[in-house]
């Protein structure tokens, strides 16, 4: 059984080929890093696994379901929880609040229970607050939990957006360039923090432009280039990849 | 946090009943009219509110569904059935005890379908209605759900000035009165005016107790994520397009049963609460209230509606509401209670409360 099988994903804009022919496997408790110059197709690559984008071809199973043609909700209901590149907090709710909508797909206080405020939704609301507490509390921002989520400052709302994916107990989480904006201390604090994330039992699978995160934590490297797999190996194995070199720093015409 | 809803609701229940003492002592007790009938505008106004301050969505055609519902009780209860009565269908009806005959003003005789069964048929045909448009108008963001909402309006508004049957221009009339429970009628007469203001008030206090509580539950939570984000609820397991929808045929029942009330209420309605005016008039008043606030629009909706019905804004009626929409966007669009000073002053007092009141 795999754990996460991409079989020959395809994707294009008009006459784009973002992603073309894409497919890899994800062992379970790794963590695993997607890479490539900009425009190679990365982010698109993640919205298709995370159902934002519609693919034209291919499939994508996770623990042998079929996961592709699913919608975000329900692959996010599957087990599969996700960040996003350009922050996307919850405004004018509270770090707690963001964190708490992370648990969604473990409560089930409809519209009438909810209307009624029936006894069993209390007990409900209440194990919700205290799973999210504990989340925020294993990442170090369970000081904030008052706060407006959006009046943070940067690099804490990436951790809210974590705590948030996190509260969602994903088996597989996806990171969408999780150092992004993050000066190098914060990117260190960041990388501490995904290794931790992966010794709790949950898979990661990530997009990232910082070389010095991606090659220190990842167990494997997807490079992509122009919408196309180059390489798909361990870190020193594509640090050697002759192509690696020649797609990240240029051809040698000599 | 639960205490200040509690007591919120308290504060409610106490201005209602202190409110009708004070216009039996200053024998102003006419007020109670306008205030009967501005408790059942406000229960479309606080449904529109969990649209468009809660899940972030617009609706300009609310009218429409408070139309439905008005129009559906006052045919079904004013259609003489008399013609027909020897056919299967009004027979089985008549044995089911769902039909009552009575006598018109003029001393006619009529058979007309019981105003309880009307009341369920006028809610059970909103939910089908609001079902079907919601469902792929609510696919649509912004200008363009605007626009869609704005038509089913138009629509609806057209149908009842159009056909015979909802009399065309002059609406429906002679509706009677509706007995909830024996000796509790819904009605417009003056012997009933004290207990009609009590009834559309409590179900003004029920509507407020179901909402707020549904605002501050896992919901109303998801909603307010909605609201903020629509591709991150997504991603958190929100089903956002199942939610929007509900909501919006949650708040389309509400519309439908203050449609319905006010209809047994006044005895009649006529095209003008179809009117495009009338939910322009809702949204504003939503505005006024400051959008994602329950008490807000019901503040907003009860004032707004009596002073307006009580004719102080003459025949400018419809020109105010407008204004107000383009005044309350410009300068006070948290509404009109949660101005900046306001807010000041609550940022002053130290937050360790994470639900919203």
């Amino acid at each position: 059984m795999e754990f996460l099988k991409v079989n020959n994903l395809c994707r294009s804009f008009g006459g784009l080929k973002a992603v073309n022919d894409v497919s890899f496997t994800l062992k379970e408790n790794t963590i695993k890093a997607i890479i490539g110059p900009n425009g190679a197709g990365k982010t698109t690559l993640f919205n298709l696994i995370s159902g934002f984008t519609p693919l034209n071809q291919g499939e994508v199973f996770f623990n042998d379901n079929p996961i592709h043609g699913l919608q975000p909700y329900q692959i996010a209901a599957n087990g599969i929880s996700r960040t996003f590149q350009n922050l996307k907090l919850f405004p004018g709710m509270t770090v707690l609040e963001n964190v708490m909508i992370g648990r969604h797909t473990h409560s089930k206080s409809e519209f009438l229970s909810g209307m009624l405020n029936l006894p069993w939704t209390w007990a409900e609301e209440k194990k919700i607050k205290k799973d999210s507490l504990e989340i925020m509390d294993y990442l170090g921002i369970a000081d904030h939990a008052g706060t407006d989520a959006t009046s943070l400052a940067y690099g804490q709302q990436r951790i809210v957006e974590l705590a948030r994916a996190m509260a969602c107990e994903p088996k597989l989480l996806l990171l969408d360039e999780p150092a992004a904006g993050l000066n190098m201390r914060e990117t260190a604090d960041m990388a501490k923090l995904i290794t931790r994330i992966r010794d709790r039992g949950i898979t990661v699978l990530l997009v990232e432009h910082d070389m010095s995160l991606v090659m220190n934590i990842s167990d494997e490297i997807l490079v992509l280039c122009y919408g196309e797999k180059i390489a798909d190996d361990a870190p020193l194995a594509v640090q050697q990849n002759d192509e690696v070199i020649r797609v990240y720093l240029g051809e040698d015409d000599a | 946090m639960k205490k200040t809803r509690h007591l919120q609701i308290l504060i409610l229940i106490v201005t209602v009943i202190s409110i009708q003492l004070l216009t039996q002592a200053t024998d102003t007790s006419y007020y109670l009219t306008q205030l009967t009938m501005s408790a059942y505008y406000s229960l479309v106004i606080i449904g529109l509110s969990l649209v468009m301050g809660y899940a972030g969505q617009i609706s300009i055609g609310h009218a429409g569904f408070f139309a439905i519902g008005g129009y559906m009780s006052a045919l079904l209860t004013t259609h003489n059935l008399l013609p027909y009565k020897d056919s299967t269908f009004v027979l089985i009806l008549s044995k089911a005890g769902l039909l009552v005959s009575r006598q018109d003003l003029y001393g006619t005789d009529l058979l007309t379908v019981h105003p309880w069964v009307s009341c369920i048929l006028a809610i059970v045909i909103t939910i089908v209605i609001a079902y079907v448009i919601g469902g792929p108008v609510l696919k649509l963001k912004g200008h363009y759900l605007a626009m869609a909402t704005l038509g089913f309006g138009i629509i609806i508004f057209r149908i009842v000035l159009g056909s015979s049957i909802f009399g065309e221009a002059d609406g429906l009339s002679d509706v009677p009165a509706f007995a909830l429970l024996p000796g509790i009628e819904v009605s417009g007469k003056m012997p009933v005016r004290v207990l009609n203001y009590y009834i559309a008030w409590t179900m003004v206090v029920t509507g407020m107790v179901l909402l707020s509580n549904l605002v501050n539950s896992r919901i109303g939570r998801a909603l307010r994520s909605i609201h903020g984000s629509e591709d991150a609820a997504n991603a958190m397991g929100v089903n956002i397009s199942k939610y929007k929808l509900h909501t919006f045929v949650l708040s389309a029942v509400f519309a439908a049963v203050a449609g319905v009330m006010l209809t047994h209420y006044n005895g009649g309605i006529g095209p003008s609460e179809a009117s495009v005016m009338k939910s322009v008039r809702y949204v504003a008043i939503v505005a006024i209230g400051g959008m994602a606030n329950l008490w807000g629009a019901l503040i907003m909706g009860v004032l707004l509606n009596f002073l307006s019905l009580r004719g102080y804004f003459g025949s400018m009626d419809d020109a105010i509401f407008g204004g107000i929409l383009i005044i309350i966007m410009l300068f006070a669009p948290n509404g009109l209670l949660r101005l900046e000073i306001l807010g000041r002053l609550k940022k002053a007092k130290p937050k360790t409360g994470t639900e919203q009141a």
